[in-house]
């Protein structure tokens, strides 16, 4: 079995997001990026399977977007256990997801992989649409929001998540392209030795240039409005309790 | 023209898909562009009763034994042969998970654009542009599809549109497109749907939610936020993150996976405010919200938003609450 795993870097959740002076992207150099959250749980299911099967299977990061960003998220997943990797260096960061698709297909089409397992979504542009846009691209199967997977014979089995708390199994032949919901297991740290080992394993970097004009363009970022009358509550922990137990008594009357 | 297609969820119109036909007609009057309605796969001809009375030129049916359960091949292929065959220059439909798990593969078939999850419309000149909310609704953007495209696939979050503006009067014309589906254009087979076992908690009738999100840090600090809920009277819940770290069970999570609530008062303590968990959330009477971080997307919509640490705030708060 040979499974890639799509991985991409993403500002963490502390980091300021501030628009740059291009007003189309944000200013990266005060951003700490650090692997997309439902990605690690993809590269974790990938490195369970492998682990189960223990029949010689290859889990491969695979990452797009510039050096400084990904150099982290790469060596990561090879220290977690990741056979090797591929960088795919494009620092056209703000593309639409069916151009970058298109890049990363031509790039993973020779690999024939049986498995694409990738992130549900990224908490950066969240479109959420590439690893399906991939599996057709590339003619394999497709599904999302997986929370449980099962190999089987020349097939694996997903439960996806609905909404509302409802489920489905489906079954896909294979190759297929299953993006991975958050929550489905839980992610391993790397240890030390995998952290040394990964300086040995294959990393392959190829230049990836878009080759049609992009589907949607990005005409500028913006701070989004506040749609309410917001009244700010801060200052010293008495002041904060002291306003909240008078609206929740006078103004909410939820206690008495 | 525009194609607005309806979902089914359990033998009714998707609530999502309400909102995408006002949405369709919107964009329609907007634009001077006639809208037509798909009904198609799953429970389709039940779905076209349904849809009688909206406002349409066409009311199209397409149904087909290999789509009478959903299948991201099966749906992938019969619209994109629908698009392929009237050309619509915008297809729309609500960001449902059903749309996430098979709208891509219409948009790589046919080479178009798909705009997903969109919060609104404004209009440059005669051409729409679209927002969208990045960077976990930090910031939203702009987008303006290719304009060469022939067709362009939207779909809209919830209650972007409203579907009590859904425009009625009937349509013009029904007709039935002719679905051509081979067992080759199917790879995949699915089981019916099912309920994970209930819980006997029902977060939509509570009055008071106190809902816990990643600023907590650490499951040795829920009990905290269980002893504001109770000083409160509340029903506890939580953002994603709690339930997938196993803080939490997944019956308590809020959001486009959980449950979506309407207090009187959601207190939210720790949460960023993600656009998941927000959608579950935005109807809420009152919103008091705490988070360290002063950027949090949750003070957008909070009506009290708290800056300070809530690991000081909320014993502080409980031990008020309990005099």
């Amino acid at each position: 079995m040979k499974i890639a795993v799509l991985t991409k870097a993403i500002p963490s959740y502390e980091s300021s997001i501030r628009i740059d002076s291009s007003s189309t992207w944000i200013d990266e150099s005060v951003v700490n990026f650090v692997v997309n959250e439902s990605d690690s749980y993809a590269l974790e299911e990938a490195l369970q399977i492998k682990e189960k099967l223990d029949n010689g299977s290859e889990v491969v990061v695979v990452t797009m977007g510039s050096q400084d960003n990904t150099s982290k998220v790469l060596k990561d997943g090879l220290a977690k256990g990741a056979d090797r990797a591929i960088f795919i260096q494009n620092e056209d960061s703000n593309t639409d997801p069916l151009s970058i698709s298109k890049l990363f297909s031509q790039n993973l089409k020779d690999e024939n992989f049986d498995l694409i397992f990738s992130g549900l979504q990224s908490d950066d542009l969240g479109s959420g649409q590439t690893g399906v846009l991939i599996g057709e691209l590339l003619g394999m199967s497709t599904a999302t929001l997986g929370i449980e997977t099962d190999i089987q014979d020349g097939e694996i089995k997903i439960k996806r998540e609905l909404e509302s708390g409802w489920f489905q199994w489906v079954t896909l032949p294979f190759p297929a392209s299953v993006s991975i919901q958050s929550g489905i297991n839980e992610p391993r740290y790397p240890s030390l030795k995998g952290i040394m080992g990964a300086k040995r394993k294959e990393l392959k970097v190829v230049d990836g240039q878009l080759s049609d004009s992009p589907k949607q363009n990005f005409i500028n970022l913006f701070v989004p409005k506040t749609e309410k009358a917001t009244e700010k509550i801060e200052g010293d922990v008495d002041g904060i309790v002291a306003k909240l137990m008078d609206i929740l008594k006078n103004k909410l009357r939820v206690i008495s | 023209m525009i194609l607005v297609v309806l979902e089914n969820q359990r033998g009714n119109i998707h609530a999502f898909s309400k909102e995408a036909v006002a949405a369709g007609q919107n964009l329609g009057s907007k634009l001077g562009m006639d809208v037509s309605i798909l009904c198609m796969g799953e429970n389709a001809s039940s779905l076209k009763e349904q849809a009688n009375d909206y406002k349409s030129q066409n009311l199209i049916l397409a149904e087909h034994d290999m789509v009478n359960t959903y299948s991201a091949d099966g749906y992938s292929k019969v619209l994109s042969d629908v698009i392929t065959d009237l050309s619509p220059k915008y297809v729309i439909m609500g960001h449902s998970y059903m749309v996430r798990d098979f709208l891509p593969r219409v948009s790589a078939k046919l080479d178009i654009p798909f705009v997903s999850d969109i919060i609104s419309v404004t209009y440059d000149g005669g051409n729409p542009i679209f927002s969208r909310q990045v960077f976990n609704a930090k910031l939203a953007t702009n987008i303006q599809p290719d304009s060469n495209s022939n067709t362009t696939l939207l779909s809209f979050q919830s209650a972007a549109f409203s579907s009590d503006n859904i425009e009625l009067g009937g349509s013009d014309a029904a007709s039935v497109f002719e679905v051509n589906l081979n067992m080759e254009d199917i790879k995949s087979s699915s089981e019916p749907e099912f309920q994970e076992s209930a819980s006997g908690v029902d977060l939509t009738t509570a009055d008071v939610i106190v809902s816990v999100g990643r600023g907590i840090e650490s499951q040795d600090n829920i009990p905290m936020v269980e002893s504001l809920a109770k000083a409160m009277g509340a029903e506890i819940a939580s953002s994603r993150p709690v339930v997938d770290m196993g803080w939490l069970p997944s019956y308590r999570q809020v959001g486009s996976s959980g449950q979506a609530v309407s207090p009187n008062l959601y207190f939210s303590v720790g949460i960023s405010g993600a656009i998941q968990h927000v959608v579950g959330m935005k109807g809420s009477k009152n919103i008091i919200a705490i988070n360290k971080d002063e950027e949090a997307p949750i003070f957008e919509i909070a009506d009290y938003a708290v800056i300070g640490d809530l690991m000081e705030i909320v014993p502080k708060l409980t031990e008020e609450l309990q005099k």
